[in-house]
């Protein structure tokens, strides 16, 4: 045994490791979401000869970029304070709505229409924020309140009805459509979100301190440290991604619709979670995360391809969930 | 005396460090056996073997005679091992008597009996603790006390205390060695951690010294002498436990603290502490020591009263206001208060000052963090295998270290250490004796709370005395000893002929 030397090889091994050396539960934890990518990336293109054509893949990413991709950022953002958001899709339904209201109704310029939705997005998530940070309501309650009000708010802005974007709205049509070098742009905004996100989190302060409040908040309070302040920020940036998903939604189909991510947050926090995060807090990764939500694309595309039922789908994919997270973490809570 | 237990040539090693190196150990019926050693020399690891929290790389458990393999711990608590352990393991949010029956919790609870039997559990060790508080709600010497009241409420044969006393006031501990002799009495194996020395010698019967995972050697605690078994643990003797003091430069008043009130435990506490001036804080456990502190801090809120510092009004509504007026708190509870446990030792270190850590766009600058928590790290004698291993890896005196280096890295002008040594081993503590004069020197104003009365008479000024959320007197040198501090916060007077002096 040696005194510290600082040298930076990291051997930090989890706590968890107690009972002897075994190793194994932990290699899981730490790979378990590329393992489980890798796996079902080789099922599904020997199970199917148009899994690994270039048309499928980039559609797959397409359909993650406009579902749980953008949302999973700032939801590992949320779950890693602890916390949950149940609102994200109904916000991204708002975010949606909001598009085809400004560009159309409204006549503003994509900028311009760009910038009040995501705000709007940050609105719905500052409200939550305040209440989970200040006022130390749970936050699965008040995000539940948040996922009504916004769907409401959508479903009243556009009477129910969809908002065709048209002519004034070509330029996020053709962002929807439009590729950069082979890829599609909001694929591209996707993995460049992922990339923000992943900075933010290991070399920023914001990252740093959001994960040690997630792990013992009351230490970081005791610290010194404005608890609330980051906790706000992490609602109203998962708001704000929200809103930009519903930005590549309308994009995409040309429609701003109140029925867009119906269902969304539940795809995002499993993306989350098979991506390794801890709904604890404290724990969880941007790149396992990416995984994951590739994984939640991976297994609709098989089914798609498969022909599985749209009913049937879910069950499948309930059940898909349910092994994901045995292998994530069954060995490791086996043990006792 | 039989042998209940015995481990024999025990390894066990986490990726590089060899935590045990072929360590034999050996507990018989009715004794009272000291495991010692310095921070990290393996005592707490060499205890989860024998309680089948670890499973050990290499060696033999016997037990009763027989060789055994313990899988985990139920394994060895049927066959009637208990420990109570250093970072102790309740369920903060539930209730004692819960706390006391987790585990054997019946399908439907009859609450009554529950309480009752818990109660019984807890007057039998001499303490009066309500079994319906929440575990959470309770000082942490009482919540030591639930935990061996749960140890108790099945049958021991061995029962391990890892570092009991740590936490407990001199009164405290005397009961608890109370209650281990009738625990020995009564044929029990008793395993005794401490880096309590005198006490270790007191109800001792055999000692065994560790160092760096391997077993110096198990003697007859009446055959030797401290100053030997220091020599053992850490292959030298030690000079004076507590450095010399120097003349200290006690400059203007730094913090004056005015009528304090906040909830039941600090009733209008009034005090100053001045620029190079180590101040201690003395009483009984739950005499409101470290309400005062987390009241001064901004942790609880006050409910009236004035802090000037360095004549300023401050108004701590959080701790956030406090650190940035240049406080700083060592809590008393580690593990919920002090550190992130799941987080490497570099970020808690600069938890409290990330300023100096991060640029004008918030980006950490890694290799200067890097530096600093290196530095602090090597002149704390932090045993670790790197700045990036998490501090739940740390040996309980190393993790209490980190603490230590956060709020020296915070660089407060008055520093409140709450229980500074707790669980530190004697090399490091006169270390930390060490570490408070410097800031003395450096004029910091530094108030100090132990419960090990000898500590505050080693190292202050001033002993301030409470005694139920008041401010019983204050004891200068010429006066300190064990009977007048006891005897002051009882009745507010000293026991001689010296009269109190008013605060
Ligand atoms: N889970 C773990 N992972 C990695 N290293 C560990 C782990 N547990 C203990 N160690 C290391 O093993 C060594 C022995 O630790 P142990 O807790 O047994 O010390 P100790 O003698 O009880 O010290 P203290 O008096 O400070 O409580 C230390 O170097 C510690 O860092
Ligand atoms: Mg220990």
């Amino acid at each position: 045994m040696t005194f510290l030397t600082s040298k930076a090889e990291s051997n930090a091994k989890p706590a968890s490791e107690t009972a002897g050396g075994f190793r194994f539960a932990d290699y899981l934890q730490r790979f378990g979401t590329l393992g489980i990518f890798l796996v079902l990336v080789v099922v599904a293109s020997l199970w199917s000869d148009a899994f690994l054509t270039k048309i499928n893949i980039l559609n797959v990413l397409r359909q993650v970029a406009s579902g749980a991709g953008i949302m999973a950022v700032g939801m590992l953002f949320v779950i890693l304070t602890r916390g949950i958001d149940l609102s994200v899709g109904s916000i991204a339904a708002l975010g949606s709505v909001l598009t085809g209201y400004f560009c159309t109704i409204s006549g503003f310029g994509i900028a311009m229409t760009t910038f009040l939705v995501i705000l709007s997005g940050a609105a719905c998530g500052l409200v939550t924020g305040a209440f989970v940070a200040y006022l130390r309501l749970p936050s699965f309650v008040m995000s539940l309140a948040m996922m009504a009000v916004a769907r409401g708010l959508s479903l009243i802005i556009s009477d129910g009805r969809p908002i065709t974007l048209g002519d004034q709205g070509a330029a996020f049509t053709n962002f929807g459509s439009g590729h950069w070098f082979g890829m599609p742009q909001p694929v591209i905004l996707m993995f460049a979100v992922f990339i923000v996100g992943g900075i933010v989190l290991n070399f920023t302060r914001f990252g740093r301190v959001i994960t040690a409040i997630g792990s013992n908040e009351e230490a970081v309070r005791l610290s010194g440290i404005a608890v609330p302040r980051y906790v706000l920020a992490v609602y109203v940036i998962s708001g704000a991604l929200a809103a930009v998903a519903g930005i590549i939604s309308s994009s995409r189909t040309g429609v701003g619709s109140s029925q867009v991510g119906v269902a969304a947050e539940l795809n995002v926090i499993a993306a989350v979670v098979i991506g390794g995060a801890s709904l604890m807090g404290g724990r969880g990764g941007v790149i396992n995360t990416l995984l994951g939500a590739l994984v939640m694309g991976i297994i609709a595309n098989i089914m798609n391809l498969a022909g599985v039922p749209g009913y049937h789908q879910q069950v499948y994919m309930g059940a898909i969930i349910v092994v994901a997270m045995l292998l994530q973490y069954g060995s490791g809570s086996l043990k006792t | 005396m039989t042998e209940l237990a015995k481990l024999v040539a025990i390894s066990k090693s986490f990726g590089g460090v060899r935590a045990l190196v072929e360590a034999d150990f050996d507990v018989k019926a009715g004794e009272v056996h000291a495991l010692l050693g310095e921070n990290g020399a393996g005592k707490s690891t060499l205890m989860r073997v024998l309680s089948g929290e670890m499973i050990p790389n290499d060696g033999e458990i016997h037990l009763g005679g027989e060789r055994v393999e313990l899988r985990d711990p139920r394994d060895a608590r049927a066959r009637g091992i208990a420990v109570i352990h250093q970072e102790l393991a309740l369920a903060p949010d539930l209730s004692v008597a819960e706390n006391i029956f987790l585990g054997e919790l019946p399908g439907v609870i009859g609450w009554k009996d529950l309480n009752r039997r818990a109660r019984q559990l807890i007057e039998r060790l001499g303490f009066d603790i309500d079994p319906k508080r929440i575990v959470g709600s309770l000082a942490v010497a009482h919540q030591q006390i639930v935990e061996i009241a749960k140890a108790l409420s099945r049958d021991v044969r061995i029962i391990v205390f890892d570092e009991p006393t740590a936490v407990l006031s001199t009164q405290d501990a005397e009961r608890l060695h109370e209650i281990i002799k009738g625990l020995r009495a009564n044929g029990v194996g008793v395993v005794y951690i401490s880096h309590r020395l005198e006490e270790v010698f007191r109800i001792s019967d055999r000692v065994t010294v560790m160092k760096d995972g391997q077993v110096v050697g198990t003697v007859a605690t009446r055959d030797v002498t401290i100053d030997k078994v220091i020599r053992m643990m850490v292959g030298r003797s030690l000079a004076a436990m507590f450095p010399d003091k120097g003349e200290r430069k006690i400059g203007a008043v730094r913090l004056e603290a005015s009528k304090l009130n906040a909830g039941r435990m600090v009733r209008d506490v009034s005090f100053s502490l001045r620029a190079g001036e180590v101040v201690g804080l003395g009483g009984l456990v739950g005499s409101g020591r470290t309400e005062v502190a987390r009241a001064i801090f901004g942790a609880d809120p006050l409910d009236s009263g004035t802090i000037l510092l360095d004549g300023k009004p401050l108004h701590a509504r959080s701790p956030r206001d406090a650190v940035k007026a240049g406080i700083g708190l060592v809590p008393e509870d580690r593990k919920q208060h002090g550190v992130v446990l799941d987080k490497p030792i570099r970020i808690n270190v600069t938890m409290a000052r990330l300023a100096e850590v991060v640029n004008g766009l918030g980006f950490l600058k890694s290799a200067k963090e890097s530096g600093l928590v290196g530095d602090l790290a090597r002149s704390l004698k932090l045993k670790a295998e790197s700045i990036d291993a998490p501090v739940s890896s740390l040996s309980g005196g190393n993790q209490q270290k980190v603490v230590l280096a956060k709020w020296f890295h915070a660089g407060g002008d008055v520093i409140i250490l709450d229980e500074p040594t707790r669980g530190v081993d004697v090399g490091a503590k006169s270390e930390i004796y060490g570490l408070v004069n410097k800031l003395a020197e450096a004029n910091k104003a530094v108030l100090v709370i132990s419960s090990e009365h000898q500590e505050l008479f080693g190292l202050c000024d001033r002993v301030l005395v409470m005694g139920e959320g008041e401010l019983r007197g204050e004891l200068r040198p010429e006066s300190y000893s064990e009977e007048n501090l006891l005897s002051m916060a009882m009745t507010g007077r000293l026991t001689e002929t010296h009269e109190g002096m008013p605060s």
